[in-house]
């Protein structure tokens, strides 16, 4: 493969970041929803 | 809240997961289909394999700003200044914020192998830039503090200023540039000879990553939603442990 | 009180508070010239100088804009001024208007200070159909700028770390004042080769854009200042 660097570092970063991204939101939503009342989750 | 070991309800819902399923498999695909299986370009060689990811987050980036003004606009007009419009505004922008700088990394990392230089002075990148600075700006005016309403009163108001700066933006780099010599290195852009199994990774991937957008704006939203109501209770606890004192 | 009047009154009280105060005749013009010098050690070469000199004063300008405008809504927002103003029940569209008229004056003089500078330390040359050119330019790019920064200005006064919010707000907004105003004024100056005819597109949209920005503001001023 050529440049595959730069290949290789554009996929790293853009996979990086959203698992990165969705790894924090899954927390974030854990951590939080364990301290919330369900009265306050109008999804549910 | 009565115990705490595993009664509580979490983010996901049905919808959400199917989200999330579809989204790990169609960016599975495009990180194996792009990387090994797809072919190299007749044109561009194996830089068309960034194109697979670049598009895609470019897609996304355009479409939660696209998301981020319509909702603040029904916030604004809307006659119950519903909250849920104003988090979805404020998730989307987040989200947009951080594809828009992948998008203008990746791209600058295409430019360097097909045109020889990380950045020129197109309209198209100039206003990318620009609607990426722009929308920190919006994330910083959110991020000011005060009640929820404030905050979505602001920031509705700054999302649609938004909206009326990023044509003018544009229109102005387009006159700009129109003024100096086309930029020649422009040359190997739209032709790109896609067979059938290139344009399906890529279609695939603007799928994949736009299901991964949904999934993504509708957990944030709700984490905000959750935020909103814990910061309520604790300003209201705090209330009442002051009514307390003061009674005492 | 129509809005008009209570325009005239917050711009007359502006420019009195600034008359008596006298920060940007004793500390923002200073300030802008300094700037314009430390330019020219930047940019060690008079043709290149007299290249840019369009830019540069318009840079110079931006940069004094964010003093500027912090600078009238701290008047505002250090006894409360502000909240007064709307308790009272005043009409934020007036309010909006006069704080524009108050910065476009002190714009307006603080530009031309910068022009006459450019013309002294840049060596530029401006004349007859130049001058008419580069007069209604800076009025144009002026007015957008004074309806910008009077718009940010009310939406950052009194927020925490506004000293850095703001530029980082307006600065990708003005950008286009920036871009169209430098080309105008580089057709007034006539360097590179530019003639004063081709400055006039530019003239056209920075009237759009104060128009557009003038408008947003009537509309969207009283959502940003009301809590």
């Amino acid at each position: 493969m050529n440049h595959a660097g730069f290949i290789i570092a554009t996929y790293g970063i853009t996979f990086g970041v959203i698992i990165g991204l969705v790894v924090y939101t899954i927390k974030q939503g854990r951590n939080l929803s364990r301290t919330v009342d369900d009265k306050d989750k109008p999804w549910t | 809240m009565s115990s705490e070991t595993q009664s509580f309800k979490g983010v996901g819902t049905p919808t959400t997961r199917m989200y999330g399923l579809m989204a790990v498999v169609a960016l599975g695909w495009v990180f194996l289909g792009g990387l090994f299986f797809t072919p190299e370009d007749a044109v561009q060689g194996d830089a068309v394999r960034i194109m697979y990811v670049h598009v895609p987050t470019a897609w996304v980036a355009y479409l939660a700003f696209i998301v981020t003004g319509i909702a603040s606009a029904c916030w604004l007009i809307g006659k119950k200044h519903s909250m849920g419009f104003d988090r979805v505004a404020g998730a989307s922008a987040e989200v947009g914020v951080l594809f828009m700088a992948m998008t203008l990394l990746s791209g600058s990392l295409w430019g360097r192998i097909t045109w020889g230089t990380f950045w020129v002075w197109d309209p198209r990148l100039t206003t990318t830039a620009f609607l990426f600075v722009t929308y920190l700006g919006y994330l910083a005016v959110r991020g000011l503090g005060g009640t929820a309403e404030q905050r979505a009163r602001r920031s509705s108001v700054i999302a649609l200023l938004a909206v009326l700066e990023i044509p003018l933006v544009h229109f102005s780099v387009v006159l700009w540039r129109s003024l100096h010599q086309r930029a020649t290195v422009l040359s190997p852009d739209g032709d790109i000879k896609m067979d059938g199994l290139m344009l399906f990774t890529l279609l695939f991937g603007v799928f994949g990553f736009t299901v991964l957008f949904a999934w993504l704006v509708s957990h944030r939203q709700r984490i905000m939603a959750m935020q909103d109501a814990q910061q309520i209770t604790a300003l209201d606890a705090a209330v009442t442990e002051r009514l307390k004192e003061v009674q005492e | 009180m129509s809005t008009s009047r209570i325009a005239r009154a917050v711009a007359a009280k502006d420019l009195r508070i600034e008359m008596r105060s006298r920060v940007v005749t004793n500390q923002v013009l200073p300030f802008s010239g300094l700037v314009m010098i430390m330019f020219a050690f930047a940019l060690d070469n008079d043709d290149v100088l007299q290249r840019v000199a369009g830019g540069l004063v318009w840079l110079a300008t931006l940069f004094s804009l964010f003093i500027v405008v912090q600078r009238t809504f701290a008047v505002e927002t250090f006894d409360g001024a502000l909240d007064a103003l709307r308790v009272a029940g005043v009409n934020p569209q007036g309010i909006f208007i006069g704080k524009a008229i108050a910065l476009f004056v002190q714009l307006i003089v603080l530009e031309s200070v910068l022009f006459i500078s450019a013309v002294v330390l840049y060596r530029v040359n401006v004349n007859g159909s130049g001058l008419v050119l580069l007069v209604t330019c800076v009025l144009c790019a002026t007015a957008g700028l004074a309806f910008v920064g009077t718009l940010y200005g009310g939406l950052t006064a009194g927020a925490r770390g506004r000293e850095t919010l703001l530029p980082l707000l307006l600065l990708p907004v003005v950008a286009p004042v920036l871009i169209c105003a430098t080309r105008a004024t580089e057709s007034a100056f006539r360097s590179g080769g530019l003639t004063v005819g081709e400055g006039w597109p530019w003239v056209a949209v920075l009237a759009v854009f104060a128009a557009v920005f003038g408008l947003g503001g009537l509309l969207s001023f009283s959502s940003l200042i009301e809590e």
